[in-house]
């Protein structure tokens, strides 16, 4: 896993509420038993006209040119509910983006992109709200500083804008590392064992 | 916090299985059993492979194929090359690694959460996960259990653990008795359209009140497997005689005097009286009538007497531009009434709704309109798939595909099937699905089409009549 410290990009604003991950990465992708190749199917229905996903749908916000080459995806409450595919924050990352904000997550994803260096960032809705409002009138670039665990933008006025946010001390200690959690726990493997030599016969 | 606290079951089963907590890291719980199938497993064979990690308890994990199956062909070959390459690659993860693996055609073989209970592998006091967020479905039985991702997986393969921060606790009290004709689709569905799509987000939910304990061990699956459609981390009921009359006998359950000190264990498991929850929810269960979804997540449900809401009737913005595109997505109008809505499409079967009860549930519908006459809507397709070949055997030893099959229906092999539609058994762009399933998400079941949640009596009720229809009534 890489390591996450800050990062400079941006913007990609997705208004949607409760954006499931078979919105991010449609059932006829998951077929791959390699760990790549899920970046360009990412939002395929709403991202193509076509089931083939040769004809770029105008409308949707990633095919828009302002937001070309955008690294932070904003969106609205509940983002990431419904399937435990890991194949989400897959092609979120492969697509390009590093951090997704919104106002609320689904725990199984959330813990998903933390396992892969992708950050999830939780903001309040007033926040979130100030971002939707600025992002469509002009091209947002935000900065993500993890260590101090802040957003920074400039607004309307040129006056710069901060926002807190907070993660766990592991997860944040293991995105600033790029820890390989397996690794990390099998330098445990003496507590698993007396733990193991405790359980009783039927478990 | 002294020894004589009160405490609630999620954190009784959370200090059975703490290996260690310290300060600065995620605290490090056992996991007791790991259910895998094709889809979400091979990229955690391949990082073992690439470590050169071997799988620390491969007892603990059991494979079956569900996902990706045909449910009209037991070959390997029948749902095409991307999905016969998953199922082959996990034939030799298992071999490879020693797992046991129920593949096609095997008996024991079946969606992992109507398997896994069925054959004993469940267990009350126990953690369960697998790759696949209806694990909540375990907590039926008392057990912890949750869905998890591939990385994940990779976790427990190699540790037989995994890092989990302490979720907040729900009580959900359903008081009283349920009317004649409410299921456990309807309580659990009732539920979600309280607390809305995300309502337990952060939350392990404890179910529990008259209603509740009422309910056979199939209907609790049921209640438990939609604990993920309202963001609850995993939901859990007590083990009480009927838990406990389930497991005894079952294939790989414990047996004799260990079974007798496991049920003296598992009787420990219930909330102290007192224990503090941080949120409780109460419903009534005689409130509670037939749902049925009219919009794109399980939260936009509502009653079978009722009408679909107009998007003035939300207070909170985010809710109303949700019931506007899904209004337009569903290609509903505000105020049409539920009964009015006609479909074309049926799918009964699922982890939610695929159990011998289920399918006796349904097969009672039918039963009543074949006796007048009636059969499958010529304008309605139908399939009831059930969720393993247990469940598919029993049901033909009762004669209920019969049933099925004379009235119209089509009776298929088990798999996951139409729930997700990553086999062949996808709905086409504007056809509207009776599902008994557990979600309505836009284009889960195919792209452009349109999923109604409902119970096994009301999917088989509108498959005769070709719309919504109010049993009771």
């Amino acid at each position: 896993m890489e390591k996450f410290t800050t990062h400079t990009g941006l913007v990609a604003p997705l208004d949607i509420a409760n954006v499931d991950t078979d919105q991010i990465i449609p059932k006829q992708f998951l077929q791959k038993t390699e760990r790549v190749g899920f970046g360009k199917h990412l939002f395929h229905d709403s991202r193509y006209l076509d089931h083939a996903g040769e004809e770029p749908n105008p409308e949707f916000i990633l095919n828009k040119e302002e937001y070309q080459g955008a690294s932070i995806l904003l969106s609205r409450e509940n983002f990431g509910c419904g399937s435990s595919r890991e194949h989400a924050p897959w092609a979120l990352e492969e697509y390009g983006f590093k951090v997704i904000i919104a106002p609320s997550f689904a725990d199984i994803f959330y813990g998903n992109c933390i396992n892969i260096g992708l950050l999830p960032i939780q903001l309040n809705e007033d926040e979130v709200d100030q971002l939707f409002q600025l992002s469509p009138n002009a091209q947002l670039t935000l900065t993500v500083d993890l260590p101090n665990n802040k957003v920074s933008f400039t607004n309307h006025h040129n006056k710069q804008i901060e926002f807190s946010f907070s993660l766990s001390k592991f997860q944040q200690y293991s995105l600033e590392n790029g820890v390989d959690s397996v690794g990390w726990t099998l330098g445990k493997l003496d507590k698993i064992k007396a733990f193991e030599a405790t359980m009783p016969a039927w478990q | 916090m002294t020894t004589n606290t009160p405490k609630t079951m999620y954190e009784k089963l959370w200090q059975n299985h703490l290996v260690e907590e310290v300060i600065g890291e995620t605290p490090l719980l056992f996991v007791d059993r790991h259910l895998i199938h094709e889809v979400t497993s091979p990229q955690a064979f391949a990082n073992l492979r690439f470590h050169n990690r071997p799988i620390r308890h491969p007892e603990r994990t059991i494979a079956t194929m569900d996902h990706n199956i045909s449910t009209r062909s037991i070959k390997i070959d029948a749902a095409g090359e991307g999905a016969a390459n998953q199922l082959r690659a996990l034939e030799k993860n298992c071999k490879d690694f020693g797992i046991e693996l129920f593949g096609m055609g095997h008996k024991n073989q079946g969606i992992a959460h109507v398997m896994g209970p069925e054959l004993g592998l469940t267990l009350p006091g126990t953690i369960i996960v697998c790759g696949d967020s209806h694990t909540a479905t375990h907590g039926a039985f008392g057990a912890l259990a949750f869905g998890i991702g591939t990385s994940e997986v990779e976790h427990v393969f190699a540790t037989q653990t995994l890092r989990q921060n302490k979720a907040k606790t729900m009580k959900i009290e359903v008081k009283g008795h349920v009317g004649k004709g409410i299921s456990a689709k309807d309580i659990i569905l009732a539920i979600i359209g309280k607390t809305g799509s995300a309502g337990a987000t952060g939350y392990v939910v404890e179910y529990c009140g008259e209603a509740i304990e009422a309910l056979s061990m199939e209907e609790r699956m049921t209640v438990c497997n939609m604990s993920i459609e309202f963001g609850a981390k995993a939901g859990l009921v007590a083990p009480d005689q009927t838990t406990f009359d389930y497991v005894q006998g079952k294939e790989y359950a414990p047996k004799g005097e260990i079974f007798e000190q496991a049920v003296a264990d598992w009787k420990q498991l219930k909330s102290d009286e007192g224990a503090q929850f941080d949120t409780v929810l109460t419903l009534q269960a005689k409130d509670i009538k037939a749902q049925v979804t009219w919009g794109t997540t399980p939260g936009q449900v509502t009653s079978i007497d009722s009408t679909v809401p107009h998007p003035s009737s939300f207070t909170d913005p985010v809710e109303q531009e949700s019931c506007i595109q899904a209004l337009e997505y569903m290609s509903l109008t505000a105020g049409t009434k539920i009964t009015d809505i006609s479909i074309n499409k049926v799918f009964i079967g699922s982890c939610t709704n695929s159990r011998i009860e289920d399918l006796r549930a349904a097969a009672d519908v039918v039963k009543g309109y074949t006796a007048r006459g009636q059969k499958v809507q010529s304008s309605v397709d139908a399939i009831i798939v059930p969720g393993s070949y247990r469940v598919k055997a029993q049901a033909e030893s009762e004669g209920l595909d019969k049933i099925f099959t004379e009235a119209g229906f089509e009776w298929r092999l088990p798999g996951c099937s139409m729930c997700l539609g990553m086999n062949d058994d996808v709905l086409e762009a504007g056809d509207r699905c009776a599902s008994t399933s557990n979600r309505n998400f836009e284009g889960r079941q195919g792209r452009g089409s349109r999923t109604h949640l409902v119970s096994p009596e009301m999917a088989a009720a509108a498959a005769i009549t070709g719309h919504f229809v109010d049993l009771n009534s």
